[in-house]
């Protein structure tokens, strides 16, 4: 199987991702298409080190899992704190930095 | 040379005065006068104790010095904070100390009614340590010092009495008059070091030698520009008049008898240069001669009995300045005219304080008059030194100026003719204007204001007067017998041909024509005034040149319509360049960043969402430049 079809499918994944992240208010969607992004470009890494025949890019998104399983650890928990204050998820109410 | 280590006494006793009464304020009221007339007597008695040291040793090593201290000390450039006493220090130092602690013992009595005696006289021994320094430093720096000193100690002594505002800004003016000579002065001292590489008097003069004359040309004309400043010389010279602001006693020794001679000094101490330079020695002479004649014309038509002596005194150092402009010739001459007038001048400035002391401050000679029966001592001291001015044998003018005018028509050719002539003139309006002086004050009719008690002076005001009249006198004899000054000077001017050049005129010729011009001026004067009818208020209905000598030839005006005014212009307009460039451009900085930040905070508007497409749009902006660059 031609492995540049991964690479369409990774492309694919990160356009919602990004498209998601932009348009949604629910902090949780928001968050679910942050994760899609890293997961495209961990499929993006996986199917280059094929492509090339090395493993670097297997190591790379091993990283990639990490830093995603962190993020999700700090951001669900701010993404939680925020609710039991404000009683909403919506990131759009949450913009009280610019005053 | 010989060393003395004495010679620092003379400066360090007045400028200990100077300190105690400064530092030790209102404490000192009681005793500071006494103080500051002990020292500047005990400096007085340093000097002639030095005289007498000179006299017993041979003419070659009469020249003493003392190094105080290594003072600047640069590579190649070493100047000693030192002292030098030679014969026309001497002279000097006599002078300063004599006629200064005459003053001095003269203000106990004048300013003893004033409330700040002691800052009077901390201020005068602060004037004498300055001159004392200004005549013994052994370098134009160091003289430098001394010069910037004695400025110091006229402008405090001319505002002494600054809550009148007028006082206040003739000593601004004489100081800011006196700062473009003083910038003269630092200009030679510059072009020395850089032409010549020393600045001590024996460096410059041994390198004068070999010198180009461009260069002692122009450090001979930025000595002469110092000059003019420090001795009110044309064209620097309308500060002196209103330096009469001063209490008198400071009249008499700063603005008469020494400080405004210190520019006579440094021509005469630099003879070397001007020998040298006989561009530059033309230039004093003109400025010598200009100058005789504009005092003199001033001192006609002045009835402030001060003012007039000030025309007076500008107009008799004219007559210096001519005579050490004339070269080897008039040095020594100048030195002599220097002397006397130091004497007669300072005696009739403090016979006018007198007379204003008893005439409740009264300055107005049209005011005055027979003041002869009521003030018989002031009267004969002042008609002395009269006498002595007008140049009448055998009072001391008439020997010292007879010899300038004598030097004058020697100096060969039209120019010996138009400056013999010249100074001749001078001597004829000098006697109609010091005619007019004494015959308002003491001998015309009485012109008083009404509840004037005039009274003679106390011991303490008319003792110094009496002796500087004595000096008026005796000294033009005791200087000319046998040529004593001029023998005693001739070793400062180093070695000199005996020029016998042509007399034009035989001396006898000189002083006949001389006390003729005298007797014309003193003629007109006494048929104006003493014959006549004399207003008590200045009459407004005068000729046009008695209107512009009123108001000093026009020299305030002059300077207003070409310096002040300008200059002026020139502040407000730099003024208005910094304010639209300089404070423009900072400012603009500032409101662009203002205006930046103003557009560019709308950005930032708080929602996640929006930076997050922002973040989205930028990276693929950047994708597309990389794209279609490598494309």
């Amino acid at each position: 199987m031609n492995p540049y079809n991964y690479l369409y499918v990774s492309a694919i994944l990160f356009t919602i991702g990004a498209v998601g992240v932009v348009v949604r208010r629910n902090a949780i969607v928001v968050f679910m298409c942050v994760e899609l992004m890293l997961n495209a470009a961990n499929l993006s890494f996986v199917t280059f080190s094929r492509i090339n025949g090395t493993l670097d890019g297997q190591v790379v998104a091993f990283f990639t899992m990490v830093v995603a399983a962190c993020e999700v650890v700090v951001g669900l928990a701010i993404i939680v704190t925020i609710y039991r204050s404000r009683r909403s998820a919506s990131i759009d109410d949450a913009s009280l930095l610019k005053r | 040379m010989t060393t003395s280590t004495s010679l620092v006494y003379l400066i360090a006793l007045p400028l200990f005065g100077a300190t105690i009464l400064l530092l030790a304020g209102r404490r000192a009221d009681k005793w500071g006068h006494l103080l500051a007339t002990a020292l500047s007597a005990s400096s007085f008695g340093v000097g002639l104790y030095q005289l007498s040291q000179m006299l017993s040793r041979p003419t070659e090593e009469r020249a003493v010095g003392q190094k105080l201290f290594s003072w600047i000390n640069v590579g190649t450039f070493n100047v000693d904070a030192g002292l030098l006493l030679d014969q026309l220090s001497i002279c000097f130092v006599l002078l300063i100390t004599g006629v200064g602690t005459l003053i001095h013992i003269y203000s106990i009595s004048y300013m003893s009614h004033d409330e700040n005696r002691r800052r009077f006289f901390a201020y005068l021994n602060l004037f004498i340590a300055a001159m004392l320094l200004l005549v013994l430093g052994d370098s134009y720096l160091n003289l430098y010092v001394g010069w910037e000193g004695v400025g110091l100690a006229s402008y405090l002594l001319i505002g002494f009495w600054n809550q009148k505002p007028a006082y206040a800004t003739a000593s601004k003016k004489a100081f800011v008059m006196n700062r473009i000579g003083d910038m003269g002065l630092s200009f030679a001292i510059m072009i020395a070091f850089a032409t010549l590489g020393t600045v001590s008097f024996s460096g410059v003069e041994e390198a004068s030698h070999t010198a180009s004359k461009a260069a002692l040309t122009a450090i001979g004309v930025m000595l002469l520009v110092a000059a003019t400043g420090k001795s009110a010389q044309f064209p620097l010279q309308a500060w002196l008049g209103d330096a009469m602001a001063g209490p008198t006693p400071v009249s008499a020794l700063i603005h008469a008898a020494t400080m405004v001679t210190a520019g006579v000094y440094l021509i005469i101490r630099s003879n070397f240069i001007f020998d040298a330079a006989p561009t530059a020695q033309l230039l004093v002479v003109i400025v010598g001669a200009i100058t005789l004649l504009f005092g003199a014309f001033i001192g006609t038509a002045k009835d402030d009995i001060k003012k007039a002596l000030a025309a007076s005194t500008m107009s008799q150092i004219g007559y210096m300045i001519l005579g050490a402009g004339l070269g080897p010739a008039g040095y020594a001459f100048a030195i002599m005219h220097l002397l006397t007038h130091g004497f007669f001048k300072a005696g009739m400035f403090l016979g006018a304080g007198s007379v204003m002391h008893g005439m409740n401050d009264q300055v107005d000679m049209r005011r005055y008059g027979a003041l002869r029966k009521f003030m018989p001592i002031t009267f004969i001291t002042f008609g002395l030194g009269y006498l002595a001015i007008i140049g009448v044998p055998p009072f001391a003018g008439f020997y010292s100026k007879d010899l300038i005018i004598e030097t004058a028509f020697n100096a060969g050719g039209v120019k010996g003719i138009l400056l013999g002539s010249t100074a001749l003139l001078g001597a004829a309006i000098t006697a109609f204007y010091m005619t007019r002086v004494m015959v308002l004050t003491f001998t015309s009719k009485e012109r008083w204001e009404e509840n004037q008690h005039p009274h003679e002076s106390p011991i303490l005001m008319w003792l110094p007067m009496a002796i500087l009249a004595i000096g008026s006198v005796t000294t033009g004899f005791l200087f000319t017998r046998g040529d004593a000054l001029a023998n005693w000077l001739n070793p400062v001017f180093g070695e000199h041909g005996e020029g016998h050049e042509e007399h034009l005129f035989e001396p006898i010729v000189v002083s006949g024509m001389a006390l003729v011009a005298v007797a014309i001026g003193v003629a007109i004067a006494i048929m104006k005034y003493q014959l006549s009818e004399v207003d008590s208020v200045a009459p407004q209905n005068v000729s046009i040149f008695t209107r512009i000598a009123r108001k000093d030839l026009m020299q305030d005006s002059f300077n207003e319509a070409v310096f002040m005014r300008p200059g002026q212009k020139l502040t407000s307009l730099l003024v208005r360049g910094d304010e639209s460039v300089v404070d423009g451009a900072v400012r603009g900085i500032g409101r662009t960043a203002l205006g930046a930040g103003a557009v560019l905070r709308k950005t930032q508007t708080g929602f996640a969402r929006s930076y997050a497409a922002l973040i989205l749009i930028g990276a693929i902006a950047l994708i597309a430049g990389i794209w279609v660059v490598t494309q």
